[in-house]
């Protein structure tokens, strides 16, 4: 397999990752490239990412994307997901494999389907950030459904304390508030309308609670 | 009606969802209008001149002239690329999210526009993939702007062409660094490469790329079609045009608040965020997201709120998001927050940034704890120095500098989490009774 095209084929001083060159070795029969015939991978999914590597001039571009269809497909990166991408894309699995694990939302192990990122930085932090997880784990229970999770800042401190819900921003939210959500989630009702992010207008738009310039 | 301290320039008519069309981009604000001027009556050094002598500076953190950037291209026939950092993952940094949110259109069309520029037939926005909703905006922006033709092949028959990739991530703040960016968007894991070469001259597949911020490309339509002199006209001299600053923490309306680079920093943590909360002091405040150096409030609050005067006082604007830590909160427990991050986020490629982000996590656990001594303050003062400049990227620097600065600024507070927690040798005593787990975990 030759190195990726660009960095690294003609300036020797570029880190090129040894998985995607050479594979990994210590990983038996996965460290070579998989035929597609072997992995019995589905039309829709084979299709999805031919079209994704199609979209830039380098295929090893779509691996991210690429890993965000299996994910989408099978709930996780399954080890059969990341072969039937690696077959489509023609790298190792271990390449892969290697590129998800290092990225917090790409799961390389079993996780419920419906994902909770409560936010525990600085400034959801300040606002009750830490009791907000703690309510939401709660909740959540045993229930294999949920997969709750602290993370670091989303980009929404505006709504802190705040969590990412399936892929949606929530906040300011109240502990109270993530045992109500769960409860939607599972009878399929819209979560937390009023405290979806999409739906705020902008910051000086609204009243000023304080307004002095003191 | 939006508060009269702000100058919405990049967030004019923002609060209309139909803006977010084409259709409202153009009726609202004439959107696309200087697309056309430019790819039809000015050539690559106009446009590259007028971005110049606006004197915009990057909003990404290092404020680096935008147009000087651009320059630095080689010319030539050689694919180049155009990449818009979306990444936006530095705490206390929501100003992108906006931007894209509610103005899709005049990115893309900045982009278009900076293209042109740089000379690039192919352009990228990376997004952070925790930016689900925002992407699903930019990607029904961007197939608006194919069909309209503003980008694809032959754009407005002017021979000239233009793809457009949403590329999302998924999830590593390490990424919005620019050379880890461009890693990742080649589909690898995304870790820092050593400069020089600059990405300018070598950068997505060894070619020239040209890599700006979310809220710097969106600035490029009206500068260019409004010219340089008219962007001056915001701001001070070295800090012209207007900034999105995002402000959260201790306040008591926290948001995104667009106003002239320059004006008074009280004004907007006062001012525009409503000050602190009811009953409440402000205490300190990161002036530019949580690698910035705290400020005091008596330190900061009456700077005029620019990249000069952050620099001047030993900080610095960053990428322009106020964090605000009032009287309840601990600055100790902040700089534990602070450097968590910053060690979760370390890609560990280099020992310094690795081990360093690691130690300090111990060490400020320790002193919450009560497992530390006052010398223990020296030796995370000294890691910290021991971090700064010695790094592939500057995520190390990120990390000493904030906490560095909350050690000197604030010791006496530290030394009283120290005491209030315990002495070391009743912790010890402690551990001599529970067993000793923890303390050899804990240990140095
Ligand atoms: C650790 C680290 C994280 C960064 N994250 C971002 C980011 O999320 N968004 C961004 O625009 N710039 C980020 N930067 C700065 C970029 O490296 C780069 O300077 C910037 O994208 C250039 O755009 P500008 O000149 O328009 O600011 C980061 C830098 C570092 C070292
Ligand atoms: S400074 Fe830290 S994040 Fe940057 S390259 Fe080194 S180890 Fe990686
Ligand atoms: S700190 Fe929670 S979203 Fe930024």
């Amino acid at each position: 397999m030759s190195p990726v095209d660009g960095a690294g084929a003609g300036n020797p001083n570029l880190p090129v990752d040894r998985a995607l060159t050479e594979g990994r070795s210590s990983d038996g029969p996965s460290a070579g490239i998989p035929e597609l015939h072997e992995v019995d991978c589905p039309t829709e999914l084979r299709e999805r990412i031919e079209t994704l590597m199609a979209r830039y001039p380098d295929r090893h571009s779509a691996s991210i994307p690429a890993l965000w269809a299996v994910q989408e497909r099978y709930g996780w990166c399954t080890p059969e997901g990341i072969r039937q991408a690696a077959a489509v894309m023609r790298v190792t699995p271990g390449y892969l494999e290697s590129v998800a694990s290092f990225y917090d939302l790409l799961h390389t192990e079993a996780v419920g389907s419906h994902r909770i990122e409560v936010c525990t930085n600085i400034s959801c932090w300040m606002r009750g950030g830490d009791e907000l997880l703690d309510a939401f784990k709660a909740a959540a229970g045993e229930d294999e459904d949920f997969f709750v999770t602290g993370f670091e800042c989303l980009g929404a401190c505006d709504i802190a304390p705040m969590a990412s819900i399936d892929q949606r921003y929530f906040g300011p939210l109240e502990a109270a508030e993530a045992g109500v959500a769960i409860e939607q989630i599972k009878s399929g009702a819209e979560v937390l309308p009023e405290k979806n992010q999409a739906r705020r207008p902008l910051a000086g738009d609204t009243p000023n609670p304080g307004g002095s310039n003191a | 009606m939006p508060d009269p301290r702000e100058t919405r320039v990049l967030l004019e008519h923002a609060d209309d969802p139909a803006l977010r069309t084409i259709d409202g981009y153009r009726r609202l604000v004439g959107g696309y209008a200087t697309q056309e001027r430019a790819y039809r009556d000015m050539e690559q050094d106009e446009v590259l001149k007028e971005l110049e002598d606006s004197g915009l500076r990057g909003r990404g953190g290092a404020g680096f002239s935008m147009g000087k950037k651009a320059s630095f291209l080689p010319r030539g026939e050689m694919a180049k690329y155009l990449c818009c950092n979306a990444d936006e993952s530095e705490p206390g940094a929501f100003k992108d999210r906006e931007l894209m949110q509610r103005n899709p259109h005049q990115l893309i069309e900045g982009i278009a526009i900076a293209a042109l520029a740089a000379d690039a037939g192919h352009a990228f926005i990376f997004i952070r993939g925790e930016y689900d909703a925002q992407a699903d905006i930019l990607d029904a922006a961007v197939a608006e702007a194919y069909e309209a033709g503003y980008l694809g092949k032959n754009i407005l028959d002017c021979h000239r062409d233009l793809e457009l990739v949403v590329h999302r991530g998924a999830g590593a703040y390490i990424c919005g660094e620019e050379t880890a960016l461009l890693d990742a968007l080649e589909g690898k894991r995304g870790n820092p490469r050593l400069k020089p070469p600059f990405p300018a001259v070598q950068g997505l597949y060894g070619g020239p790329t040209l890599i700006n911020n979310v809220e710097t490309l969106s600035n490029v339509p009206r500068i260019v079609a409004k010219g340089a002199d008219w962007f001056k006209s915001f701001g001070t001299e070295q800090s012209p045009g207007t900034k999105v600053v995002s402000i959260s923490g201790g306040v008591r309306r926290p948001g995104n608040y667009e106003v002239e680079l320059g004006i008074p920093t009280r004004e907007l943590i006062h001012g525009l965020a409503g000050g602190p909360l009811p009953g409440r002091e402000i205490k300190a405040f990161f002036p530019g997201g949580s690698s910035s150096p705290v400020l005091t409030a008596e330190e900061g609050l009456d700077l005029p709120y620019s990249f000069e005067a952050m620099a001047g006082a030993g900080s610095m604007l960053g990428s322009g998001s106020i964090i605000v830590a009032d009287d309840q909160v601990s600055i100790p427990h902040l700089a534990l927050r602070t450097a968590r991050f910053y060690h979760h986020e370390s890609c560990g490629k280099c020992t310094p940034c690795r081990e360093g982000t690691n130690w300090t996590v111990k060490m400020l656990e320790r002193m919450v704890r009560g497992e530390a001594t006052p010398i223990d303050l020296d030796i995370v003062s000294a890691v910290q120095e021991n971090i700064i400049g010695h790094c592939l990227c500057v995520l190390g620097d990120s990390m000493a500098m904030p906490v560095g600065a909350m050690v000197r600024k604030f010791r006496p507070e530290f030394e009283e989490v120290m005491a209030a927690a315990g002495s070391p040798l009743d912790h010890e005593l402690q551990a001599v009774v529970q067993g000793p787990a923890e303390t050899l975990g804990a240990s140095v």
